[in-house]
């Protein structure tokens, strides 16, 4: 059976969620690959919550939040950003390939940046083949 | 708060609902497949498939369940939680189960309508739904809240949308305090001639709508004032106002206008876009309301060198008090409006417009006190050298839909513009060309006037006018400047010799914009605006409830849409003073104070300011009622003990899991 990969995709409730909805109501079509997290703003996300992923079997992670300046909570965005980039370091320091992680905003009436978003990601996460987590884990052992 | 993070209760029957929604899902995904695979895992009591999960019938199917079975944790899988989640919760609340034990999957818009039937549709359906029971696990109730609101209701800004906001509550007697930053209330509108598209006087119709505020007996008008602070959250806002000292006794002064009268000193007036003067003590405009001048300290010549003293000696009522002190008030209300308007954009940096070096050319606003009876000319139109002119150029769209000031559309600048040239041939009789990149005339009696000026031999020129210089090519015809400009209709560069041009200017943001939102904690738009709750759904709202805002200072438009927010803001500030209270989103952090570190990381990041530090306690502590739940907090907290109701840190590991093991 060929390789399907699970990614999972953290979206802000206000504009990206809204997106991913809107993708869905004008039937455009996408990977059926990425399940969807819904958050309350992409700010909220927890580094723990990439890392869980990652752990339970995820090939791939995705975090969409608004495009900057449109987070409903005026800044929330550009925090992920910081978050984002700071994590990344961390991940690729834990063998997980750049790729494999993605950012990238949505606003509510975007929703072919969303299912562009996930192909895209899908692919890539396709071509790297599966994540394996045993090998990360004895990597990630050594380096704590 | 032990609840938000503890291992969920012993007795947990979870019931799942997966909707067909005719054939929308269960033509992609198998329905039933998803139910009965829902049914193995060991969680779940009961899972049913039905046509519609959202009829009345698919929510008796719930509350059956709940009432017989004791279910007492619910998934439903049909469309997207932002259509039908407050529906399912208020099935749950029926059933006497806590509204906040239901979690929806989302099969619908994010997976039937995004991928093509078969297997791999409805296996994702299946790992959504598994994300869906695992995290409904952890879901614990949460208590509602609702908050008093205070019977007062502040509005920040009297030009129009102040005016109507403030007279709409008032009329319904409820108390309004009314902070207006000038001498004067009125705005924009007072310092216009007339008014498109119908061409009323403008004062005609703003001066009684002044005066119905100034009789209002529920309205507290504080003119010369600004808000300094806001503290406090809806229903219960504290603030504090600084009246500025106007060194004239508000209580003495009967606005005869001696003061003004013998004032020995001048100063370019405001009002009149710097075009004419005032005296030193001053009332703005002669319809001021309240009819009390002020003395403006920087230019009053006994202040300056401690020398003078006129108006006091003429004053009979004894109003003048040179020993006057800013005054600070403090103010309870419930709800606010904001109405602080708009500035108009300064074209100096256009320079091959030649504004501020060419005398004929003026901005919009300076057109409008120009052609005002009232005006620093009496209503007539003159050049520098007292002339009549015969001609007149009227350019669009200067600082709007410029990519180098500002890229939106300024809305009302095509309309005011066909007004000039109405105005202008009225008075003149003279030439008038348009300058113009689309004309955009999209209001209601809006196409007819523009088709009534088109019919007045006005000359339409479609293009983007390139630079005005004063040496014009026609001498003999006396006229001083050269426009010129590319014509996109006919082809090609024109050169238009005209005796004034009038820049129709952008409306932007307030300069101190900023500093208002800082107050109120308002967001702002990408154009500098204050930003609205939803673009379309609520363009009064804001994200800090019980703030509302109107007319231009959320976007540039036309005094009906002002007039029409501003009614809209005032209902909803009535709505909350009618019912007494305010329902607050029941979304929250909560810190648990055993694993608070008291690093205060959390207090800084808060957007609402709704996180404070307790220094008896010491301990960090979330103010419910201000909180909107964005979990920013929660995830910079380095001991993890913020915490979101309905988006814990257990909730959203558990629903990960889900969806992928
Ligand atoms: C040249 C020109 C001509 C126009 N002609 C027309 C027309 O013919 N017909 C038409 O329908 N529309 C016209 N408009 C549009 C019209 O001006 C606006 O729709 C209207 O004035 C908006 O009213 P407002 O109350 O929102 O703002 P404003 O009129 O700007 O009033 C805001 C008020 O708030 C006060 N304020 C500001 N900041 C603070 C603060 N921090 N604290 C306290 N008070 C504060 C200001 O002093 C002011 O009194 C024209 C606009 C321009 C630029
Ligand atoms: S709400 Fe979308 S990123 Fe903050």
């Amino acid at each position: 059976m060929s390789f399907e990969p699970k990614i999972v995709a953290f979206l802000c409730n206000w504009c990206s969620y809204a997106g991913a909805d809107l993708a869905g109501v004008s039937r455009y079509k996408c990977a059926p690959n990425v399940m969807s997290i819904r958050l309350m703003c992409s700010g909220g996300l927890e580094p723990s919550f990439v890392l869980k992923a990652f752990k339970e079997g995820a090939d791939g992670v995705l975090v969409c939040g608004c495009n900057l300046g449109d987070c409903h909570y005026t800044d929330g965005n550009y925090k992920t950003l910081m978050r984002m980039t700071l994590l990344k370091k961390l991940t690729e320091q834990l063998g997980i390939e750049e790729p494999r992680v993605r950012l990238q905003w949505v606003c509510a009436s975007c929703a072919e940046d969303f299912t562009n978003a996930v192909n895209r990601i899908t692919e890539d996460v396709r071509a790297l083949g599966p994540y394996k987590k045993e090998k990360v884990e004895v990597e990630s052992g050594k380096n704590t | 708060m032990s609840i938000l993070k503890g291992k969920p209760d012993d007795d947990i029957k979870i019931g799942v609902y997966v909707c067909h929604c005719g054939h929308n899902i269960a033509s992609t995904v198998d329905v039933e497949e998803v139910a009965r695979r829902a049914k193995e895992l060991g969680e779940v009591s009961v899972a049913r498939d039905y046509v519609y999960m959202c009829s009345s019938k698919g929510q008796n199917l719930i509350r059956q369940d709940i009432m017989q079975l004791g279910i007492n944790r619910v998934v439903v899988a049909a469309c997207s939680p932002r259509l039908y989640e407050q529906t399912f919760q208020n099935v749950l609340r029926e059933s006497g189960l806590n509204p906040y034990l239901l979690q929806v999957a989302n099969i619908r818009e994010q997976c039937a309508w995004l991928h093509e039937p078969g297997p791999l549709a409805t296996e994702k359906a299946n790992r959504l739904v598994k994300g869906a029971i695992k995290r409904v696990i952890h879901h614990s109730p949460i208590e509602e809240q609702s908050v008093p609101v205070f019977p007062a209701t502040l509005v920040i800004g009297g030009g129009i949308a102040g005016i109507q906001a403030a007279l709409e509550i008032a009329n319904s007697q409820q108390i309004v305090y009314l902070v207006e930053r000038e001498p004067s209330i009125g705005g924009h509108m007072a310092q216009f001639d007339k008014t498109f598209p119908t061409l009323d006087c403008s004062a005609c119709i703003l001066t009684p709508k002044m005066n119905e505020v100034a009789r209002n007996p529920y309205i507290r008008l504080m003119t010369y004032s600004e808000v300094v602070e806001v503290s406090g959250y809806v229903g219960n806002f504290n603030v504090k106002v600084r009246r500025k000292a106007r060194y004239i006794d508000e209580d003495k002064c009967v606005g005869c206008g001696i003061c003004v009268e013998k004032c020995p000193w001048s100063t370019e007036s405001e009002f009149d876009a710097d075009l004419g003067v005032r005296k030193a003590v001053y009332t703005p405009f002669p319809q001021a309301i309240p009819n009390i001048p002020v003395i403006d300290k920087e230019r009053c010549v006994y202040f300056l060198k401690g020398k003078c003293r006129a108006c006091e000696k003429f004053c009979e009522a004894k109003a003048i008090n040179f020993q006057q002190e800013d005054l600070f008030i403090e103010l309870h209300v419930g709800a606010i409006i904001v109405a602080t308007g708009y500035d108009v954009f300064d074209p100096t940096p256009i320079s091959q417009y030649g504004y501020g070096r060419l005398p004929n050319v003026f901005t919009s606003l300076e057109f409008e006190r120009l052609c005002s009876p009232s005006g620093p000319t009496g209503g007539q139109l003159k050049l520098a050298d007292g002339r009549e002119p015969k001609s007149l150029a009227v350019i669009h769209c200067v600082g709007s839909r410029d990519q180098n000031y500002n890229a939106y559309c300024s809305r009302v600048c095509c309309m005011h513009s066909l007004k000039y040239s109405h105005l202008f041939k009225e008075k003149t009789g003279g030439e008038v060309y348009q300058i113009y990149i689309d004309m955009r005339c999209t209001g209601k009696g809006y196409e007819e006037f523009y088709e009534r000026v088109q019919g007045e031999h006005v000359r339409f020129i479609r293009g983007k006018l390139a630079t005005i210089t004063a040496d014009s090519p026609d001498s003999e015809t006396g006229e001083k400047l050269s426009l010129s400009c590319e014509d996109t209709l006919l082809g090609g560069l024109v050169n238009i010799p005209v005796d004034m041009a009038v820049l129709c200017v952008a409306l932007e943001p307030r300069h101190d914009a900023e500093q208002v939102a800082q107050i109120l904690r308002l967001g702002r738009s990408r154009d500098g605006f204050f930003m609205e709750r939803h673009p379309k759904l609520d363009p009064v709202a804001t994200m800090s409830e019980g703030i509302f805002i109107v007319g231009c200072c959320q976007g540039p438009k036309d005094i009906p849409d002002t007039v029409a927010q501003a009614s809209a803001a005032a209902a909803r500030a009535l709505a909350m003073i009618v019912r007494g209270k305010m329902e607050t989103g029941a979304i929250t952090a909560a810190i648990d104070e055993t694993l608070c570190s008291a690093c205060k990381v959390c207090n800084a990041l808060c957007p609402y300011g709704a996180i404070f530090f307790d220094e008896v306690s010491n301990v960090s502590r979330v103010n419910r009622i201000l909180c909107k739940g964005c979990n920013v907090c929660g995830a910079a907290c380095p001991s993890g003990a913020i915490s979101t109701r309905n988006f814990s840190e257990s909730q959203i590991l558990a629903e990960i899991e889900g969806v992928l093991v």
